[in-house]
């Protein structure tokens, strides 16, 4: 096995979808001649032409106007939003028609299309390239969301999402693309939607986290471990549709719950987590259920104190499982 | 003006109750129907509700003070009663039972849920069973004294702890009085893991079968050192006076048999991995036991009866009260017509009450009614007991432990599963002659029980 980063995962993911399926296309801004911002279509123009990656102009909306229409008609699109800061002037396209349409038409129509989305601060990217959108997603039926946080979560995610027939939007932390490198298998294989994975066992607390703070996790969990404190990482991979049952087993198991994500604390991944451990693991808390997020300010400042104050990192969630332990 | 608030009658059988606990104090205002303060009775305690909106002028009662039922306990200005007026009576309105419909004086209980640990008493007219039933039965022992009215928290009995949900439903699952565990979590909050070491320990007796725990000492030691004295809880003092009853009016006498019950041992091993993924729970011996007793009964009415004076009452229906050791005491509810039951029936019937009986869930009509006792003395270890009877019932059967013994069949020897049932009797409506037919005939039921039976 090769040890690759995220980038490269991701852009293997798509050279072999592409190379297998002739209907799976990208288009996007820079994602041609360019190779893309991040690089993840680095080659795929010379390889496939330019008829099946697409420059396109700055314009979200007509991307993914044009993606979506691409889906009826039984294309695989892939529409690149080049930051995921970028959106919302897509979102009607999105939310408004690609999350609906399959459920609206009775499932006449599907939309077989995977936006790709670059996300997620700590690069000191300040307002405009640092955002954290996956809470809008999550809270809409009728779009599956991914956050994995490996190169070989990302290559085996990715590949399930372009094969997928419902809209995928699949989050791609920035941070972890040269950051975070990891062995990738060699031969062909997939991850399924929707199943979460447990980084690292643990019996004492249940931390529950995705894309570039899992990492942050592990650390934590580790710092935690020498003073005799058992973590249990859970790293959800796909927000939606959410694996329940690992996160509820997880919780059982060790009757304390914690919660990191980089996107803002109030209504996020973790309200609903908590939700669903108050819901349906009641008897078993044995603590008080702990978010550490990203606090509710309306975006990632760009002054270096200020984003580290923002991000989660490991420190912080050090000292909230601390706490925790010690209930 | 104001209105007076009296001990209200909660039951046909209840002559008197004790303060248990005001949950509103001068100054307070009150809904009607808001419960204004815990009565214990007998060995039942529940929320009385206020009878009248208003706000409390003041308490004419004590806690821990017993009164008479209709003694003033309380007054209430109401909004069309200004303060300084005369008090008028409102006598809180509660439905008595007739006679024969022993269930009813729960009503107001069953508004007012969860009840404390219930338990009938006694009365003139010899209507309800109660809880006065017999031989000491053991019960965990308490860490402190149990304030008598604890409706709400029934494992944290001293009110003191708040419990995480994952520590309570250990607790209850393992039958613990969690004030026994020491606390290591923040501000000596009890974590699951102290609960689960505590289990682990062996610390925690099983609720029944264990070895009886010794009363631990709670109270104030004489001057010289030699004695400490114990402060008598409610329920305590209404066992005892309830036995002193018993022994006093009752002319008892005893008797005991010897039963084969290899046949019941294979029957209930044939059948309890089905029942229990059926039904869940565990199939004891009680069940079984219980469906031969009923049955006797039926052929021996008047040990299902009462001593009336110049009457013998007979019962028409079998309520068959079972001793059970409940946290704060002994409790008796009653599986009222045990005689309609299946065996699987009875086990539903007993481990219900039972369960409910030890996390004070049960009602009055619960404790009520009752014609006959069982008590599984066997559990606790018990080779043989003498039992004394719940007043005013006719009798009381306890079984006992089943042993492997070496009996004689056909001048061989041969090896048996062989119990003891013993019953004691009043002899003013029973002879021995009734008595041991009563007990031939449990015997011969509990002897025909073989594989092969049903159970439904």
């Amino acid at each position: 096995m090769a040890v690759k980063s995220v980038i490269e995962a991701v852009r293997e993911a798509i050279r072999e979808e592409m190379a297998r399926d002739p209907k799976v296309f990208v288009m996007g801004e820079d994602v041609g001649i360019r190779g893309g911002v991040f690089l993840a279509t680095q080659g795929l123009a010379e390889e496939f032409g330019n008829e099946r990656i697409i420059d396109a102009p700055l314009a979200e909306a007509s991307i993914m106007g044009i993606a979506l229409g691409a889906a009826f008609q039984g294309m695989r699109p892939i529409p690149e939003v080049q930051f995921s800061d970028f959106v919302w002037p897509s979102i009607n396209q999105l939310i408004g028609e690609a999350a609906r349409t399959c459920y609206g038409t009775n499932g006449a129509v599907q939309v077989p299309m995977v936006i790709r989305m670059p996300y997620g601060g700590g690069i000191r990217g300040g307002l405009f390239h640092s955002q954290n959108v996956e809470t809008h997603f999550f809270h809409t039926p009728g779009l599956k969301v991914v956050a994995p946080c490996t190169p070989y979560d990302a290559k085996g995610l990715l590949k399930s999402a372009i094969r997928d027939n419902n809209p995928v939007v699949f989050l791609e932390h920035k941070k972890t693309y040269r950051l975070v490198r990891g062995e990738v298998p060699d031969e062909e294989y997939t991850l399924p939607l929707g199943k979460a994975d447990v980084k690292r066992v643990g019996s004492n607390i249940t931390l529950v986290s995705y894309g570039l703070t899992l990492h942050y996790c592990l650390e934590a969990a580790e710092v935690l471990a020498g003073e005799g404190v058992d973590v249990e990482v859970v790293d959800l991979r796909t927000l939606t549709p959410l694996d329940t049952e690992t996160i509820l087993d997880s919780v059982k198991k060790t009757g304390k719950l914690a919660i990191v994500h980089e996107d803002n604390v109030t209504g996020g991944v973790g309200a609903e987590i908590a939700a669903l451990a108050a819901g349906q693991a009641f008897e078993y808390l044995d603590g008080p259920i702990t978010r550490i997020c990203g606090p509710d300010v309306p975006t990632m400042p760009f002054a270096q104190t200020l984003e580290d104050a923002y991000m989660p990192t490991a420190d912080k969630i050090a000292a909230g499982l601390r706490k925790l332990a010690a209930y | 003006m104001s209105v007076t608030i009296e001990l209200p009658h909660v039951g046909e059988s209840v002559v008197e109750g004790t303060i248990g606990k005001w949950l509103k104090k001068p100054g307070d205002t009150v809904k009607r129907y808001e419960p204004l303060v815990e009565i214990i009775t007998d060995k039942v305690t529940m929320e009385v509700p206020s009878p009248v909106e208003g706000s409390v002028v003041r308490l004419l009662a004590e806690e821990g003070e017993t009164l008479p039922m209709g003694a003033p306990i309380a007054e209430v200005a109401t909004a069309d009663s200004p303060e300084g007026a005369e008090p008028e009576s409102a006598p809180i309105e509660m439905e008595t039972a007739a006679p024969d419909s022993p269930g009813t004086t729960g009503q107001l209980l069953r508004d007012v849920t969860p009840v404390g640990p219930t338990g009938g008493a006694v009365v003139e007219n010899l209507e309800p069973a109660g809880a006065s039933a017999a031989p000491r039965t053991p019960r965990p022992a308490p860490a402190a004294p149990v304030p008598a009215a604890a409706p709400v928290a029934p494992v944290t009995p001293s009110g003191q702890t708040r419990l995480s949900p994952a520590v309570r439903r250990l607790a209850q699952e393992h039958s613990i009085d969690v004030s026994r565990i020491q606390g290591t979590g923040l501000g000596g909050r009890i974590t699951r893991d102290d609960v689960l070491k505590f289990v682990e320990s062996g610390a925690a007796s099983a609720p029944a079968a264990a070895p009886t725990p010794a009363r631990q000492l709670q109270g104030e030691t004489s001057a010289g050192g030699q004695e400490t004295y114990i402060t008598v809880t409610p329920v305590r003092r209404m066992i005892a006076e309830a036995m002193v009853r018993s022994v006093t009016e009752i002319p008892s006498a005893w008797s005991t048999v010897e039963v084969d019950v290899s046949g019941l041992v294979a029957l209930r091993a044939s059948v309890r991995g089905e029942f229990e993924q059926r039904q869940g729970g565990s199939l004891t011996y009680l069940p079984f036991i219980m469906k031969a007793v009923v049955e006797a009964l039926k052929q021996f009415p008047t040990m299902n009866a009462s001593w009336g004076g110049d009457k013998i009452i007979v019962k028409n229906n079998v309520n068959l009260g079972l001793a059970v050791a409940a946290p704060d005491g002994l409790i008796v509810p009653v599986l009222h017509n045990a005689d309609q039951f299946s065996i699987a029936g009875l086990a539903a019937g007993a481990t219900d009450l039972s369960d409910r009986a030890r996390t004070k869930k049960l009602t009055l009509t619960d404790v009520q009614g009752g014609t006959f006792t069982l008590n599984n003395t066997g559990a606790l270890g018990s080779y043989m007991s003498g039992p004394i009877i719940n007043y005013p019932e006719a009798g009381i059967m306890t079984f006992e432990t089943i042993q492997k013994r070496a009996v004689i069949i056909d001048d061989a020897i041969a090896i048996r599963s062989m119990m003891n049932i013993c019953l004691s009797f009043d002899h003013r409506i029973n002879d021995g002659a009734e008595a041991s037919g009563f007990l031939s005939a449990v015997k011969s039921k509990l002897q025909a029980m073989a594989p092969g039976m049903s159970i439904y």
